[in-house]
């Protein structure tokens, strides 16, 4: 081996449909931004409806809406929170964790030349691509795109245009591409770590992915299976989901009957709620990686952070009936899911007490990805204690479907997977592109970001405590949330400031591409492989020599060298290794 | 059927009526439809499921599914020419356009106005909502090119202009919102229809000569044909009678 | 004939005129006022969680603003060299776990109140509840305690009962999952077409309350929205007496 030198490849094979996990990665990531424009501006019109109900949208309104006279419709206002869900989900959050990072990192942080499977790599993002086409094509068919939200319950996904159909098949086809990717993932960690490299000493982002590729494998076929009928209930008149007897508007559904609404219910959570973990336990290896690195120290039990994050998604896989509480489930499921879900808590929990023993003693380096990291720390307690709320399943009676749920997924999702999306592109982007990122501007949109975060989402547990119910158009309507309409305008102006501020970020991102401070091999003086033994970026094959391990990532300030970082892979002459792991 | 009681006109006849465009000869088909029998109650419409709309009223308005004058004169009875091959040759041959202006749908008082209209394939539908509160317009045709939207309240009354792709008689229009809400459409691919006003008249204008069947629709008692021959500039009167539904009649 | 049923919409009218006093009882941002039997305990359960973590939550991040501050990077400062510590992964595993077990024991007598141990049919009044695009639909057994039988009375958005005596409602929806929301009883429960899903609460005082739909079923989710009207018994059955003199008078051919 080592026969890694520059192929001539043309333009094509080496940056459209290339094979080289690294390209994947950048393209996943670049991919994304446009989606993260797309799912942003959906969530401003939103933001838009609530505050000013039927007001003409500034600017863009007339354009958008000739037919309306620039205001949303109702029928738009439901597409656009089934969009803007479903793009954020499935185009944003678990394209950037699993995709950009996954496929960038992994080779990468176990030492190996490639995935194992390079042109199933290629294929899991050519997946991707046109299963964001045929999502973002619902917007241009009759009825617009689909209106049933993210989580297209039955009948009312049955019934709709046929803009669902195009969500649908959008999701079977992101379903693969996933698939596709996590089969790799897991391939590649088993079989190609570098010598040396146990699985007690791979990185926490590794860990993290290994585990989500695992839960994709396990949830996403069930997600398939369903979409699949949900396909024929609406094109062949199977009737998987449709009970006997449906009047629509008056009409008789055709040939209705023998289906349970509840079973895709069932089958659409068994994927979606590992769906959550999937879209957090990346986030949380990368918070483990950047938290260490920039406290100088090492992470902070090691083996009790591996072992939440298998019984995060163990345990992950039997509590998808917390949000089957209120569905017509049986009331006592309701109290065994109410039981593991209360226990899931729990390795979150441990969690945040071992990031907050990483900082302990630490000599703390506040970088712009060291911030967001914190901030993900932060806002997940937030999004993991609001969780306990929902487990109570006679508190949840009353929250459910409201503002409050509403809340708590977007301080996991935003404040969580997105602020961990933030850090982890400032801290790879060096080695991503040769060149950092702008630390001053990167602050600035920190700040900025976590400021407006907080305004825009935290009163959402306030409108759902006072009851507003989610997906709703106009909370005016109802005389018990009239008077909570200034929360909802002081979320929206929050909101547009949060959408405003992401210029900045982007703006830092392409200039730093071109004019950013070159970057050194190992930028950050840290020990995983990807920095102490390639350059930056790695040329094509990653390593000139395959690194062996002699320890575990995170033996920073070892009192074995006189600097606060000890490479993984560097061999210490006076003793057999060091570290525990 | 009514092919076979049609007169078979010549070549040169039709080719002279195929330059009747401007219909300056047409006739007019006009008359009245009544009701024969007892005349049933139409109960007030209850709107308290929607505040708003009790509000806008100070009488009850009473359901329009029969609304019998005067005479036995019978309101919102759809009259249009059912089939003619003269028309059939002008609409093949694309002498008759859909008009751009708009037929007015209102909804005003969690009320259609009108209850019952005709409206030419292509031709713009306004459908305005003068009241502050959600209504849903969803027209439910049977050939195709259904639509359902939503019509929130605004200060100041607006509209949404919609369309008909295909010929039905009749497309029902109805609003979930308010259950009471009805309307109904006749949709055609020519301009020759009218409906009843209070006095039971209806009036089809322009009519170049020829032969015609002409049909009356109503909402619960059902259809009747007739066919008229309209000769140049000549009016022509029929009357439409129309009684119980069996149905109805038995449970009476 | 049209002076009596004139009435009808000025007393809609008194009603929608009242909304604004209505309106008045709703100024806090927070829950609204609990009007159900089972809502005190929905709202003790609400305050445990909060009050638990409001304290974890300050304790948390009280810490790491802490630690951020110390350690933070100074001249001549070295990290501490440390993996870990068993005894402190065992408390932080063991005092949570607790917190969580207790709290899921806790609030299992109210659950199992609210959506398991329904009131007898005789005891409690009865109304079918029955969500269709964007109406709900009440029927009421009418005169003869019978349901399915011609003196039923339906209204659509209006659900009069009883105060301070049970309420089991029986849930369906015609067409899509709806969701039967009463936020001042702190009750809500699905509609799912195909199934019967009962629910019940007990009224504590009479007024006017809000019903809405919590589960998008269309354009017209956000205002598929209802009134629920608490009447001491005597009003109640004055009201029910009306609506049914009403249903008699709807036999007219139409």
């Amino acid at each position: 081996m080592g026969s890694h030198a520059e192929r001539k490849q043309s333009f094509i094979s080496k940056y459209v449909f290339s094979k080289d996990h690294k390209v994947i990665g950048i393209q996943f990531l670049l991919t994304s931004f446009v989606s993260l424009l797309i799912g942003g501006a959906l969530a401003m019109a939103i933001r838009w409806q609530l505050a000013y109900p039927w007001q003409e949208v500034p600017i863009i309104g007339k354009w958008l809406f000739p037919e309306s006279g620039g205001t949303v419709t109702p029928e738009f206002y439901a597409t656009l929170v089934t969009m803007h869900g479903t793009v954020m989900i499935f185009f944003v959050i678990i394209p950037f964790l699993v995709g950009a990072f996954g496929n960038f990192l992994i080779p990468l942080q176990i030492g190996a030349r490639d995935m194992a499977f390079p042109t199933l790599n290629m294929l899991s993002y050519w997946f991707y691509v046109p299963a964001f086409i045929v999502a973002m094509t619902g917007f241009f068919v009759e009825g617009n795109a689909a209106a049933a939200g993210w989580t297209s319950y039955p009948p009312l996904s049955v019934i709709n245009p046929q803009g669902q159909d195009f969500w649908l098949i959008s999701i079977l086809i992101v379903g693969s591409s996933s698939l596709m990717g996590a089969v790799n993932y897991v391939t590649t960690i088993v079989n190609m770590r570098a010598p040396g490299l146990g699985f007690f000493r791979l990185p926490m982002t590794i860990w993290a992915l290994l585990i989500t590729a695992i839960l994709i494998l396990i949830a996403t076929p069930v997600l398939t299976a369903a979409g699949i009928m949900l396909l024929f209930d609406r094109t062949m008149g199977t009737c998987f989901f449709i009970p006997k007897g449906l009047v629509i508007s008056g009409e008789p559904y055709a040939h209705a009957g023998g289906g349970q609404p509840l079973l895709w219910q069932h089958l659409f959570w068994f994927y979606s709620h590992p769906a959550v973990y999937i879209m957090i336990l990346p986030a949380m290896g990368i918070a483990s990686d950047i938290i260490s690195t920039f406290s100088r120290k090492p992470l902070f039990g090691y083996r009790p952070m591996v072992y939440s994050i298998c019984a995060i998604a163990g345990l992950g896989c039997i509590v998808w009936g917390h949000h089957m509480f209120q569905s017509g489930m049986n009331p006592v499921l309701g109290m065994t899911f109410m039981t593991s879900t209360m226990l899931i808590a729990l390795p979150s929990a441990i969690k945040t007490f071992n990031w907050l023993g990483t900082l302990w003693g630490g000599k703390i380096h506040f970088t712009s990805a060291m911030c967001n990291a914190l901030a993900f720390v932060s806002m997940f307690v937030i999004g993991g204690l609001s969780g306990i709320f929902m487990a109570a399943t006679n508190v949840d009676i009353y929250i459910h479907d409201t503002y409050f749920i509403v809340g708590h997924i977007h301080y996991v999702l935003f404040g969580g997977s997105m602020f961990a999306i933030f850090a982890g592109i400032y801290y790879w982007f060096p080695k991503m592109f040769g060149r950092a990122m702008n630390e001053f501007w990167g602050k600035v949109h920190f700040v900025l970001t976590f400021i407006f975060f907080n305004g825009t989402f935290f009163v959402f547990h306030i409108l759902g405590v006072g009851g507003m119910m989610r997906r709703i158009a106009d909370a005016t309507q109802y005389t018990y949330l009239q008077h909570l309409q200034p929360l909802n305008v002081f979320a929206s102006i929050s909101s547009f400031g949060l959408g405003l501020v992401q210029v900045i970020f982007v703006l830092n991102f392409f200039s730093s591409l071109f004019f950013g401070k070159r970057a050194e091999a190992n930028h950050w003086k840290a020990n995983t492989l990807e920095w102490a033994d390639t350059p930056s970026p790695p040329p094509h094959g990653n390593f000139d020599v395959i690194p062996t391990v002699y320890r575990g990532p995170y033996e920073y300030s070892s009192p074995l060298v006189k600097e606060d970082w000890l490479p993984q892979s560097r061999k210490l002459a006076e003793t057999a290794g060091a570290g525990r792991h | 059927m009514f092919n076979c009681l049609r007169i078979r006109f010549s070549v040169p006849l039709i080719s002279s009526l195929l330059l009747a465009v401007s219909f300056s000869e047409a006739g007019i088909v006009s008359g009245t439809a009544t009701f024969d029998g007892t005349v049933p109650t139409m109960k007030a419409i209850k709107m308290d499921s929607d505040p708003y709309c009790a509000l806008q009223h100070t009488q009850s308005l009473f359901k329009e599914t029969v609304i019998v004058g005067e005479n036995g004169s019978l309101k919102n009875v759809f009259v249009y020419v059912k089939s003619s091959e003269e028309l059939d040759a002008m609409i093949e041959n694309g002498e008759i356009t859909a008009p751009t202006a708009p037929v007015v749908m209102d909804q005003k008082g969690c009320h259609y106005e009108p209850h019952v209209f005709g409206i030419m394939v292509g031709q713009p539908l306004e459908i305005r909502n003068s009241d502050q509160t959600l209504h849903n317009v969803h027209a439910m045709p049977k050939q195709g090119g259904a639509f359902n939207i939503g019509m929130p309240g605004k200060p100041e009354p607006w509209s949404i202009n919609k369309a008909f792709k295909v010929k039905e008689i009749m497309v029902p229009i109805k609003c979930d919102v308010h259950s009471w809400m009805s309307s109904f459409a006749g949709v055609l691919d020519h301009p020759f229809y009218s409906v009843t006003d209070a006095q039971g008249k209806f009036e089809i204008k322009d009519l170049p000569p020829g032969d015609y069947v002409i049909e009356a629709w109503h909402e619960k008692l059902g259809t009747s044909e007739q066919t008229v021959t309209v000769a140049d500039g000549a009016p022509v009167a029929i009357s439409f009678v129309f009684t119980k539904p069996a149905a109805e009649a038995s449970e009476a | 004939m049209i002076k009596k049923f004139g009435i009808i919409p000025a007393l809609a009218g008194t009603l929608f005129a009242s909304d604004s006093a209505w309106a008045a009882k709703y100024t806090a941002w927070w829950l609204p006022d609990n009007v159900s039997t089972f809502g005190t305990q929905v709202d003790k359960t609400f305050y445990i969680i909060l009050a638990i973590t409001t304290v974890i939550f300050f304790l948390v991040e009280a810490t790491l603003l802490t630690f951020l501050i110390k350690y933070r990077n100074r001249e001549g400062q070295k990290a501490k060299f440390i993996h870990g510590h068993h005894t402190l992964e065992i408390v932080w595993t063991i005092i949570p776990a607790a917190i969580l077990v207790w709290l899921a024991f806790y609030q299992r007598g109210s659950w199992a109140e609210i959506k398991q141990n329904f009131p007898a049919e005789k005891d409690a009044f009865v109304v079918e509840t029955s969500g269709q695009q964007f109406e709900w639909h009440f029927n009421y057994a009418g005169p003869d305690q019978q349901f399915g039988t011609a003196d039923d009375i339906e209204t659509i958005n209006q659900l009069h009962v009883p105060v301070e005596k049970p309420v089991l409602l029986k849930i369906s929806s015609k067409d899509v999952i709806h969701s039967f929301f009463l936020p001042e009883f702190r009750l809500k429960q699905d509609a799912v077409p195909g199934l019967v899903i009962p629910a019940w609460f007990k009224p504590l005082k009479t007024g006017v309350f809000d019903v809405a739909c919590a589960e998008l079923c269309g354009l017209g989710h956000y205002r598929m929205r209802g009134f629920l009207n608490v009447y001491t018994q005597s009003d109640l059955d004055t009201k029910l007496s009306e609506l049914a003199q009403e249903t008699e008078e709807e036999d007219i051919w139409e």
